[in-house]
């Protein structure tokens, strides 16, 4: 019986059958379903997915005219990330004129809106040049990162050390306090970036934290959106289920735990989001057709109610990409292809 | 996109399912993604029919080249006396109809905009 390689979701090869992958896209849409409550996907598309990894090519593209707008969270830091010496600028010149990039995005090392707030005005001079010599739209990105909030790091009690204490009641003052400080970070460095005439600004990994964490980002861009009816707010989430950390907040009268990608777009199309990116984390004993399948199952539910562009989150350990930082480029360009094709993203 | 060696993951992301930025027009379809909300299809049929070209010439880096330059919206190779930055931002907010942040800031700058 002929076998196909394909791989794992922490990246090495495995081969499969015709049966196993079939079995396995099948298996994946299914989880996918019952977990957000969204239909799977159809019998054409899992044949889609079939040959998809039946094909022996490496490298696989999205048929002429399917192409999208690719977005990039952490932009110039990748740069850094791999030891290459140049400046932010020069990053943004490299993306712009070597890697066919669609948008750009600035961004400081340590990715957060807490780390950049008190060193803005250094990267504001930086983004002000940059904007005079390229042409892409340029956005300004980090991550509400609620963790950084905690003690030591921050001035709030830490909830992983009160919750195992039997201390909820004060891990959700705690968490609540944090919003506050976060949302100030949030609405500060937005703000500069779009007087200093960024394009936009990226909220990247939303909700790592949890439903709080959602939470503050929401009333953010909520301020954000009110006080510049004209900016671009990208919203990329950190994975398909928000974790009730808190469990008990509510946005617009909807309790943020437990929410699915479908059920997040509508409240960042509520809160005022130009950009969605719907996330799906990776499991790395489970087959790329599992993974995928799964992935692009969660994303299509996005795209059939979405009044915004989706941009799907497709980094290492999401979307379908293997959880390593040099993805292998059959895997990539798998996972790439079926989020546009059957996810039908604007972009990622 | 997210996290990976810039081969694996930008250029190769590029490469499958990507415009192609300034080859094509690739940053004017996502300006309309990002101004006026569109989704890809009608970001696309907008860029298009404000370039006087069709859906599949805008994803086509060899028209677009010459789109361009005509247009003089900026190319992605260093042809003299072509726009290379600001300048071609200035032309790009006409040429679709939009609002570009750092053009208005620009023509604040030098006393063009109240």
């Amino acid at each position: 019986m002929e076998k196909f390689v394909t791989r794992m979701g922490d990246g090495f090869r495995v081969e499969m059958t015709e049966a196993d992958i079939r079995r396995d896209i099948e298996e994946g849409t299914q989880d996918a379903s019952k977990r957000a409550k969204i239909p799977p996907l159809t019998e054409d598309e899992i044949k889609y997915l079939v040959e998809l990894f039946e094909s022996p090519e490496n490298e696989i593209g999205v048929k002429k005219g399917n192409e999208v707008v690719l977005s990039y969270d952490s932009g110039t830091t990748k740069f850094k990330r791999a030891n290459v010496s140049v400046s932010k600028i020069q990053s943004l010149q490299i993306y712009e004129r070597m890697c066919g990039s669609d948008t750009l995005e600035l961004a400081h090392i340590d990715y957060s809106f807490k780390a950049v707030k008190p060193i803005v005005v250094f990267e504001q001079p930086i983004l002000e040049q940059a904007l005079l010599m390229t042409i892409p739209p340029l956005f300004y990105g980090a991550m509400p990162n609620l963790g950084l909030y905690s003690q030591p790091d921050g001035p709030c009690p830490n909830p992983a050390d009160l919750l195992p204490q039997g201390k909820i009641a004060e891990a959700r003052a705690s968490y609540e306090q944090a919003i506050e400080h976060a949302i100030k970070d949030m609405v500060y460095v937005g703000s500069e970036m779009y007087e200093s005439g960024a394009d936009g600004i990226n909220f990247d990994t939303a909700a790592a934290a949890g439903d709080a964490e959602f939470l503050a980002t929401l009333k953010a861009i909520e301020i954000l959106r009110k006080k510049y009816p004209q900016m671009c707010i990208m919203m990329g989430m950190a994975g398909e289920f928000i974790l009730g950390m808190h469990g008990e907040v509510y946005y617009q009268g909807v309790r943020l735990a437990g929410l699915y990608p479908h059920k997040q777009l509508e409240l960042a199309e509520k809160a005022g989001v130009t950009i969605f990116g719907p996330t799906t984390n990776i499991v790395t004993n489970r087959s790329l057709p599992w993974n995928i399948a799964r992935a692009v199952t969660f994303a299509k539910a996005c795209a059939d109610q979405a009044h915004i562009p989706c941009h799907a989150c497709m980094g290492m350990g999401v979307g379908g990409v293997p959880l390593t930082l040099s993805p292998p480029i059959d895997a990539l360009s798998r996972a790439s292809k079926a989020m546009v094709e059957i996810g039908r993203m604007d972009g990622l | 996109m997210g996290v990976g060696d810039p081969f694996g993951m930008a250029i190769a992301h590029g490469i499958t399912s990507g415009m192609g930025g300034i080859r094509t027009a690739g940053d004017l379809v996502a300006r309309m993604q990002m101004t006026r909300g569109m989704k890809i299809r009608e970001a696309k049929e907008y860029v298009a029919k404000k370039l006087g070209v069709s859906v599949m010439d805008i994803s086509d880096p060899v028209v677009m080249a010459e789109v361009r330059e005509e247009l003089d919206i900026g190319m992605v190779n260093a042809v003299p006396r072509v726009t290379k930055g600001m300048d071609a931002k200035f032309r790009i907010a006409e040429i679709l109809g939009i609002e570009i942040n750092c053009v208005n800031r620009f023509k604040r700058k030098i006393g063009l905009l109240a």
